[in-house]
């Protein structure tokens, strides 16, 4: 088995952990905005297109990344986007003080 | 050098993604946590761009500009149509995921190591399933198809084999990836398994359905850091697939159902009304007891408290800045006014939170579920606005009843009951309720909105006639 196998085996299940325990704090009340922040995180996916799309390696291959940079990078922006706007939403209201 | 500088890139990425996420445990750090998450997302990418498999640039400066355009145009939907929106975005990560995958394999074709193709074969299957499951989403939640669920005989059998193939498909390739043809049947049968998947699930069980799909386009952008060996791509995928999973499970519980079930039981279908219920409904309608939005403003001139329970028909009706304007009236003649929340309330988990939230309702009155059912016993009015099932008493009462069992909010409790609704239809699992024949329940016909501002305009009158001159 190899090295990078290995760690990224750890990695992944360290992660999944962590996820875990970091998702089950999150509120029901904020739940829509994890859902598309999580969304926005999923473009992660950029990183390996901007390596299929910038390796240079035919014009099919950097057609397929263009799309998937294209793609992915709508999520971030647009998922990064949404959430903010969302979570401007949140606000407590001013009690009078008397 | 660079292989360090990069390093260091990636490594602070992973821990601003964690330590972003965490921020949303509160709606006061949540806003940070998000940025903490794009600055993090913004590293991962610089981090790549140094890489020296880089070499052109064109391509990947065109991508970006055209994302950033399309995601920022794409970005000010209406929050009733945040579902379909949330669906179209799970499509468009899965799809790049998917891309990539195909593009690696065309790459190292036909010499792929056992392992790497493993990892591929998992990116394409989960990456194209979620694809063509999240547009099929959107559709039934853009109303392009019918919400209602899909079935045909042996569609159970006919799913599972699909994927059974194409997984066994996935295992033969790691042993001989040189079978190019068959990578591309997986990548198909993959995008077919998307579409059966979804067909038979229903409205009812869309919150269930988006969450499971987040989670896939994570699990695919796990296998995509394998693929690469790319430790950041593994963490934030591992984090959005945690994600999904427990949103999802969260939804399973509040409506008491396993996954499976919510997988393979093709709920929310139509019953066809037996002779029994029938009856029972011919009953009902007899024993209703309507009354006027004036009739009802009175009723809220003498409450001491008053909860709101919210459902979808709120936001398809675009009641909720009318509702918002109900409770300022009622907060100015010193009436306690909250939510509840039921978790499978909307479309999307928090669907309801954010739909109030947007129209000025303050955080602190919007209440889960299990913090508020015991307050309901001692409330002057529940206000029940479009929602049906989630406050159905047959899920404690009818053993036969399909939602039987299923935590609901004890709006039955509370002094007077008030049902805003269009008419006496059944909800979206397609079942009677015994609450609109309850005695302390009172139907208010009508759409949400024009009905809102009515008890408003009405109990704004009283307000004024019995303030003393």
């Amino acid at each position: 088995m190899s090295a990078d196998l290995e760690i990224g085996l750890y990695v992944f299940m360290l992660a999944a952990f962590v996820g875990y325990l970091v998702i089950t704090g999150v509120p029901p009340l904020l739940h829509t905005p994890l859902m598309s922040g999580t969304n926005a995180i999923s473009g992660i996916s950029l990183v390996g297109s901007l390596v299929v799309a910038g390796s240079d390696h035919g014009l099919l291959s950097s057609i397929l990344g263009f799309v998937a940079v294209t793609c992915a990078t709508i999520n971030v922006v647009g998922g990064f986007l949404m959430t903010d706007r969302m979570l401007k939403f949140f606000k407590r209201e001013e009690k009078p003080s008397k | 050098m660079i292989d360090t500088l990069i390093t260091v890139f990636y490594l602070v990425a992973g821990f601003l993604l964690i330590f972003g996420l965490r921020g949303l445990s509160h709606p006061t750090t949540a806003r940070r946590g998000i940025l903490c998450a794009e600055i993090g997302m913004a590293l991962a990418v610089i981090g790549t761009l140094l890489n020296h498999q880089i070499i052109r640039y064109e391509w990947i400066v065109a991508g970006l500009i055209l994302g950033s355009l399309i995601g920022s145009m794409t970005a000010w939907v209406p929050i009733t149509a945040m579902p379909q929106r949330i669906a179209l975005s799970h499509a468009g990560g899965a799809l790049a995921a998917t891309l990539v995958g195909v593009a690696e394999y065309l790459k190292m074709a036909p010499n792929v190591p056992p392992i790497t193709m493993l990892a591929l074969g998992f990116e394409v299957l989960f990456g194209a399933l979620t694809v063509t499951g999240s547009l099929m989403a959107f559709a039934k939640l853009q109303d392009l198809m019918t919400g209602v669920p899909i079935v045909y005989k042996g569609q159970n059998i006919l799913n599972i084999s699909l994927f059974i193939v194409a997984a066994g498909i996935g295992l033969y390739l790691a042993f001989d990836p040189s079978q190019t043809a068959l990578f591309f049947v997986l990548v198909a049968l993959a995008l077919l398994l998307g579409v059966f998947f979804v067909l038979p699930i229903g409205g009812a069980d869309m919150p269930t359905v988006i969450s499971i799909l987040n989670s896939y386009a994570g699990l695919a952008a796990v296998a995509t850091g394998f693929v690469f060996s790319n430790n950041v791509l593994i963490i934030a995928g591992a984090l959005d697939g945690a994600s999904g999973l427990i949103l999802s499970i969260i939804m399973c519980k509040a409506m008491n159902r396993s996954f499976a079930n919510v997988i393979f039981g093709a709920f929310g279908q139509v019953a066809a009304p037996t002779a029994a219920s029938k009856a029972a409904l011919v009953d009902a309608k007899a024993t209703v007891q309507s009354v006027t939005p004036e009739e009802a403003a009175v009723i809220f001139r003498a409450a001491k408290s008053v909860i709101v329970v919210p459902g979808y028909g709120m936001a398809v009706a675009q009641a909720q800045h009318a509702v918002q304007a109900l409770e300022r009236l009622l907060d100015s003649q010193g009436t306690s006014v909250k939510y509840a929340i039921h978790p499978v309330a909307g479309r999307m988990p928090g669907h309801m939170n954010v739909l109030l939230a947007e129209a000025n309702v303050s955080y602190d009155r919007l209440i889960d579920m299990d913090d508020i059912n015991h307050e309901f016993a001692e409330t002057d009015i529940a206000l029940v606005i479009g929602a049906n099932d989630v406050v159905n008493p047959a899920a404690k009462t009818d053993p036969s009843s399909p939602i039987y069992g299923m935590p609901i909010l004890d709006v039955d409790q509370a002094k007077t009951v008030f049902v805003l609704k269009r008419g006496m239809s059944a909800g979206f699992a397609g079942i009677d309720n015994a609450l609109f024949i309850h005695p302390n329940t009172r139907m208010v016909f009508g759409d949400a909105k024009g009905t809102v501002t009515k008890i408003s305009a009405a109990l704004s009158t009283l307000q004024n006639d019995s303030t003393p001159a």
